[in-house]
């Protein structure tokens, strides 16, 4: 059979990714939205719907940064709600592994397991600034290096959580007077370098029997994490060479932990924007890009590179003269740049001279185009194609725009690959890991 | 005047052995759909808001430590997580889930019951609980606490400071609640913000347990401030609830007590110098409704007699009316009834005693507001830190 494709859906975000000065652009906060999305993304059928977080809001230059959307809701709260108003879709929430404790996420994600009927889902992500630290207990607790080595072990104890709960320890039998089926609940006692706790869970093991597990870093150690433990990669390789590359080299590392390559689904986060023809999709996907980089944000790009305050500087204007300043960073609370500033700086410039560019063209053309710009045929070929060339086995969708940004996706492409035969016409089981084509976690 | 009239939901009703009664559905305890019946059913009756209770132990019949019994209901849902499903699925009642003070980082709370009070556009609460058992805080493994032992000296101590410490993180979800101003997002297309970032707040929280500095991830809710109500026992929860709460359950044996007890409330208040509006008072009563006497019953199968912090009523709906009017003159707002089985008690009491009072005058017939805080005669709060402009 075909390869088979997994769709997921991204609810806005916040970066500059989200257009919010259109007037088709609704509330960020308002459950409506979120209830919009979720159910267009499961009248796609696809598989999941996906809250991302960040505890603590962004800063620029020591204020918070102003010039996109800001605001979320706590992600396993809204989920919990929209499980009760969809009926198939997988529900995925980020939750931080450094700024909370495993008994307390364990016990979430069963419930939202429990309250989906078997469609939750954990985005493990990890952090160590001290920056987020000031909104918690521990402040800056942990070191950068150890941040993996937390939430390795963190997920480690949150599924000896789940496994210390028989699958059938619930029996709930008047007849012999039995609510808990003898030996159905295990104390568990995990001790390691993060984690020293012991004594008895208190949510019956869910209709997953673990969430699925999805991870989205990068780096050597969060691919080695993801190929040992996650069921879903969220990856950022969009580009077809990038992703092939990227898809070979974690699934290839799944057999040193005894697993089969169909057992972690890779998902890179992708865009697109429809036309009736190519030329008109090009038109509009400029159209967003520009309504993305304000002269605002363009030159809040360039403050980030160059980590300097440049408010004086004209965005339709040149590049400064000035040298970056690679010692102080002006930008917190977002994944940094993790190439050197100078060298970014360096390549900006020559390629301002080049094309002649202000500041704003300039960002408008570093700043990473759609991935997929066509007719609703040509991107349908285009999703299978990737998908087919082992780039990946899905994506998930970030649209530009709340609540209606997927809306031409899942009415003009999804019945296209549906008609190819490589995306579900309908969910063949109730739970994530059906759609996923996971096994259930009996372990 | 209406009473106040709220129901507390746990597991399958009050009494250990409830899930054996007939007509419970204990297999169903840990579905949406279980828990959906009991709070439309609890909205059809026009009741305040339903609690959900919680816990970071498993449920135990000892207070101090768990048990090893197996006949009894053990397990439960996140309580919050609870109340947000059921938010989509009502339009009035209120929603108010428990969580621990001590161990839950109140950032996390906040943005919770914020977000929850986005999903039900202005019907949450919160009803924040200590965790004094060691049982729980070897869960999370970063502190030793001692041996319930009530005669041992350093537990009085040992409980005071975790109410200091629960002040202080009902004191900083507060300040992240009001750490959006209303109009804090402008969109102004002009200037390329999305917000006006003087309208967001640094709550600046620095205690003896634990320092915030905000503002919150959440913009600020549909209330502004989600009702803040906690269960009270004696003087050191009194004015726990005196110095945050808007609303605090007691628990009198009868009348004269009830009187006693709001004369202590009152004196919590003044002690602790509380402004703004008195605590409502409600009395919390575990209910057995009917002619048979399930109870007893319910007692032979647990092989003891229910043993409660809250007066044990058992009897009729008609007679249990005439009880909450009488005892309402010793000064209570209302009650928080427990229904000792579910769903036969909630039903009773959302379809007899409910009528009942509705023909004595003391219960409304319609919702006359759909956020909590209205209904208890709250007005919406300003942000604390909004600039006079």
């Amino acid at each position: 059979m075909t390869k088979q494709i997994h769709l997921a859906a991204h609810f806005p975000g916040v970066n500059n990714t989200t257009v919010w000065s259109d007037p088709r652009s609704g509330s960020q906060i308002d459950f409506d939205s979120f209830r919009y999305l979720a159910r267009t993304a499961e009248r796609g059928k696809f598989d999941f719907f996906f809250l991302a977080e960040g505890l603590r809001l962004r800063e620029m230059k020591g204020r918070i940064h102003d010039l996109d959307v800001v605001g979320r809701p706590e992600s396993l709260t809204v989920l919990s709600a929209l499980a009760a108003v969809t009926t198939h879709l997988g529900l995925a929430a980020t939750v931080n592994s450094t700024f909370n404790e495993p008994y307390e996420v364990a016990r979430r994600l069963a419930s939202l397991d429990h309250l989906s009927g078997g469609r939750a889902a954990w985005n493990v992500v990890t952090s160590f600034d001290a920056f987020t630290g000031e909104n918690f207990r521990r402040g800056g607790f942990l070191e950068e290096a150890d941040r993996y080595t937390r939430a390795a072990e963190f997920l480690q104890t949150a599924r000896e959580l789940w496994d210390s709960w028989a699958p059938d320890a619930v029996a709930a039998d008047p007849g012999t007077g039995a609510f808990i089926r003898h030996g159905g609940i295990t104390p568990f006692r995990h001790q390691g370098r993060h984690f020293d706790i012991s004594g008895r869970f208190n949510v019956p093991r869910g209709p997953q029997g673990h969430p699925v597990i999805i991870q989205a870093g990068d780096s050597e150690e969060g691919r080695e994490f993801a190929a040992s433990t996650a069921d879903v990669i969220f990856s950022r390789h969009s580009k077809l060479d990038e992703g092939r590359a990227f898809y070979r080299d974690v699934k290839r590392r799944l057999a040193a932990y005894g697993r089969r390559p169909e057992e972690l689904k890779i998902l890179p986060a992708v865009t697109y924007v429809l036309g009736d023809t190519d030329a008109e999709a090009a038109e509009r996907a400029a159209e967003i890009r520009r309504a993305q980089v304000s002269p605002q944000t363009a030159l809040a790009f360039v403050e980030g590179v160059w980590g300097r305050d440049l408010s004086g500087y004209d965005p339709d204007g040149p590049l400064p003269d000035l040298e970056p300043d690679l010692d102080e960073g002006v930008s917190k609370g977002r994944a940094q740049f993790r190439r050197d500033r100078g060298e970014v700086a360096a390549k900006w410039r020559a390629l301002a001279q080049e094309k002649n560019l202000s500041i704003r063209e300039l960002v408008i053309e570093v700043a990473a185009p759609q991935t997929f710009i066509g007719t609703p045929r040509s991107v349908a070929d285009e999703i299978d194609a990737f998908v087919q060339a082992d780039a990946a086995d899905g994506f998930i969708f970030v649209p530009h725009l709340t609540p209606g940004g997927l809306d031409d996706l899942v009415d003009k492409v999804v019945p296209l690959l549906q008609e190819k035969g490589v995306f579900r016409a309908d969910y063949t089981g109730p739970t994530l890991r059906d759609h996923l084509g996971l096994t259930k976690e009996t372990r | 005047m209406t009473l106040h009239l709220a129901v507390a939901l746990d597991g399958a009703g009050w009494h250990p052995a409830a899930w054996r009664d007939e007509g419970t559905r204990p297999d169903r305890l840990f579905t949406a759909g279980y828990w959906a019946e009991l709070v439309l059913e609890a909205e059809r009756g026009l009741l305040d808001w339903v609690t959900f209770e919680d816990s970071l132990g498993l449920q135990s019949s000892r207070f101090d430590a768990p048990d090893d019994r197996l006949d009894q209901v053990r397990g439960r849902l996140d309580a919050v997580l609870l109340a947000s499903s059921l938010a989509p699925l009502t339009t009035r009642i209120g929603l108010i889930p428990t969580t621990s003070t001590t161990h839950t980082e109140p950032f996390h709370v906040a943005i919770g019951i914020a977000s929850l009070d986005h999903v039900s556009r202005g019907r949450a609460g919160w009803r924040p609980r200590v965790s004094a058992r060691p049982d729980e805080a070897a869960h999370f493994g970063r502190r030793a606490f001692p041996p319930l032992d009530l005669s041992d000296p350093a537990i009085a101590e040992h409980v005071a400071k975790l109410f200091g410490e629960a002040a202080d993180a009902v004191e900083v979800v507060r300040r992240l609640w009001d750490s959006w101003d209303d109009d804090a997002e402008i969109r102004d297309v002009a200037t390329g913000r999305f917000i006006d970032r003087d309208r967001l707040h640094y709550i600046d929280f620095q205690g003896e347990w634990f320092s915030v500095k905000g503002p919150s991830i959440t913009p600020r809710s549909p209330q502004g401030q989600p009702l803040v109500t906690s269960l009270a026992h004696d003087t050191l929860p009194y004015e726990f609830a005196a110095r945050g709460g808007d609303v605090v359950y007691v628990t009198p044996r009868d009348r004269e007590d009830a009187e006693e007890i709001v004369g202590r409330v009152r004196a919590a208040e003044a002690a602790v110098g509380r402004s703004g509006p008195p605590l409502k008072i409600l009395a919390d009563l575990v209910v057995f409704l009917g002619g048979v006497d399930r109870k007893a019953r319910l007692d032979d199968l647990d092989g003891a007699e229910l043993v409660s912090d809250a007066h044990v009523f058992v009897g009729t709906a008609d007679r249990l009316a005439g009880l909450l009017l009488d005892w309402r003159d010793a000064g209570l707002d209302g009650y928080r009834l427990r229904p000792g089985v579910l769903p036969h008690d909630l039903t009773a009491i959302t379809r007899v005693l409910v009528p009942e009072l509705q023909s004595r005058g003391a219960f409304r017939r319609a919702y006359e507001t759909a956020d909590l805080r209205g209904r208890l005669g709250l007005s919406r709060p300003p942000s604390r830190y909004r600039q006079a402009s």
